[in-house]
């Protein structure tokens, strides 16, 4: 209960101070954040869109990890907090592209440019979508745990072949030289605290969130063979 | 078991699967059919549009992704569907079960992809290839890579009750990499690019490959066991 509340007010004044705090070309006051070219209000999307992606990509790891830890040990504890983390690893991803398609229209001028990251996370999209849908044509919870792990490992390891694919095609777009050129970071302190214990805030909120779908997952199942 | 006589058991499996092909010719039938009607719908929809060769080469992909999507998953499913699994179980190994199944499945895909491109320089005419040397290493490295993740992936959806429609599903995110690399270097042999560029290319189709074939001979024991 306690962490809860906790987890509200922090996230709460990260909300409000991200969408609140003012944008001066000279920031003075402490809680003035710095202008950035080409960025100006839209920067404040860093707040929400970057720490969902970073989810997103926590989620897919864990769920991998547990993927991994089921075929070495058949423990179908493991194969819930895999499948519970994709599931989240998927929320996470489909709320960063859809933050990042929003502000990619105001920013860039259209919805989807097949810019390196979009198209990374496409195919994390289609990844676990095909995921999911392999799991819901399986039958017999063991053999669902393993061939949906089997598969997750497959594409996790073909995926690393776009980071030296992709650059070939597309360009970038994405603002990372607008906040960190050159090794300096462009976000002021009040900026940078913002950002980081946003971070913090969705991490806490994947874990707490993670921990709450394992719980029901392992009640259905547990329910489940009662039930037979 | 030593290597020699796993080769001889996966070479075994690799016969059995093409004298049962050779008999009936389910696969190869369909698929020749398939690429044909393919071929040909794009033919009528091209008319007599003057289509620049870089675009016709990611077209050449696009039929060799769904003919390979519509004939592969054959020899793992029709194991399923004759009920000849539990025999395979019990005469040889999961890893020489793999390899006979991969062999067979590039001998397959070769076959179709020599027809695939044969067809496709015969009759579309605008599609005029530059370099040959970088589109025939593109077509062998193509196929091997193709071969290699639709061989493992027809052996997790002969698990499944939706078979058919979830090849394609399952298989595109894998593949992929690799039809952004095929597609580039087809692109670079129709505009006349020298070997040394298109080097980068076959590099990541080779890795690919490697990759690909390590990683199911570690896990297809996982899936032939459930």
């Amino acid at each position: 209960m306690l962490f809860r509340l906790i987890l509200f007010i922090w996230v709460s004044i990260i909300i409000i101070t991200g969408i609140s705090m003012p944008i001066k070309e000279t920031p003075t006051n402490w809680y003035d954040l710095p202008l950035i070219p080409g960025l100006e209000d839209k920067v404040r999307i860093i707040f929400f869109h970057v720490p969902m992606a970073w989810v997103a990509t926590l989620a897919f790891l864990t769920s991998l990890f547990y993927g991994i830890k089921y075929l070495t040990n058949k423990n179908l504890d493991n194969d819930i907090k895999s499948v519970s983390s994709a599931g989240l690893g998927l929320m996470f991803a489909l709320l960063a592209t859809v933050t990042g398609s929003l502000w990619a229209k105001f920013n860039w001028g259209s919805f989807w440019n097949w810019d390196p990251r979009e198209t990374s996370i496409f195919v994390l999209l289609l990844i676990y979508g095909a995921y999911f849908a392999l799991r819901s044509a399986l039958e017999g919870e063991e053999k669902r745990a393993t061939l949906s792990a089997v598969y997750a490992i497959i594409a996790g390891v073909t995926s690393p072949f776009f980071i030296f694919i992709i650059p070939r095609i597309v360009e970038g777009l994405h603002p990372n030289e607008a906040i960190v050129s050159q090794g300096k970071i462009s976000m002021n302190t009040g900026m940078l605290v913002i950002f980081l214990a946003s971070l913090v805030g969705f991490t806490a909120i994947y874990f707490w969130m993670l921990n709450l779908k394992v719980r029901s997952e392992r009640l259905e199942l547990k329910y489940q063979s009662k039930g037979k | 078991m030593n290597i020699s006589s796993a080769l001889s058991t996966s070479f075994t499996i690799f016969l059995k699967d093409m004298r049962s092909e050779l008999r009936t010719r389910y696969a190869l039938n369909a698929l020749i059919m398939f690429v044909i009607t393919t071929l040909s719908i794009i033919l009528f929809a091209l008319g007599n549009e003057n289509i620049s060769p870089e675009l016709l080469s990611g077209v050449l992909w696009i039929i060799i992704f769904f003919s390979t999507m519509s004939g592969l998953s054959r020899s793992f499913v029709s194991e399923e569907e004759k009920g000849t699994v539990m025999t395979l179980h019990l005469i040889a190994s999961p890893l020489t079960i793999y390899f006979g199944k991969l062999f067979f499945n590039l001998i397959l895909l070769g076959a179709l992809n020599i027809f695939t491109v044969l067809l496709y320089l015969l009759f579309v005419s605008s599609f005029t290839i530059e370099n040959y040397t970088i589109f025939f290493i593109t077509v062998l490295l193509g196929t091997l890579g193709l071969g290699s993740a639709s061989t493992i992936i027809a052996a997790i959806i002969a698990k499944a009750n939706t078979k058919g429609t979830l090849y394609p599903v399952l298989s595109f995110p894998i593949l992929l990499p690799l039809f952004l690399t095929v597609m580039n270097a087809t692109k670079l042999s129709v505009e006349g690019a020298a070997f040394s560029d298109a080097v980068g290319e076959f590099r990541v189709l080779i890795s690919y490959f490697i990759v690909v074939t390590t990683i199911s001979f570690l896990l297809f024991e996982f899936i032939w066991k459930e």
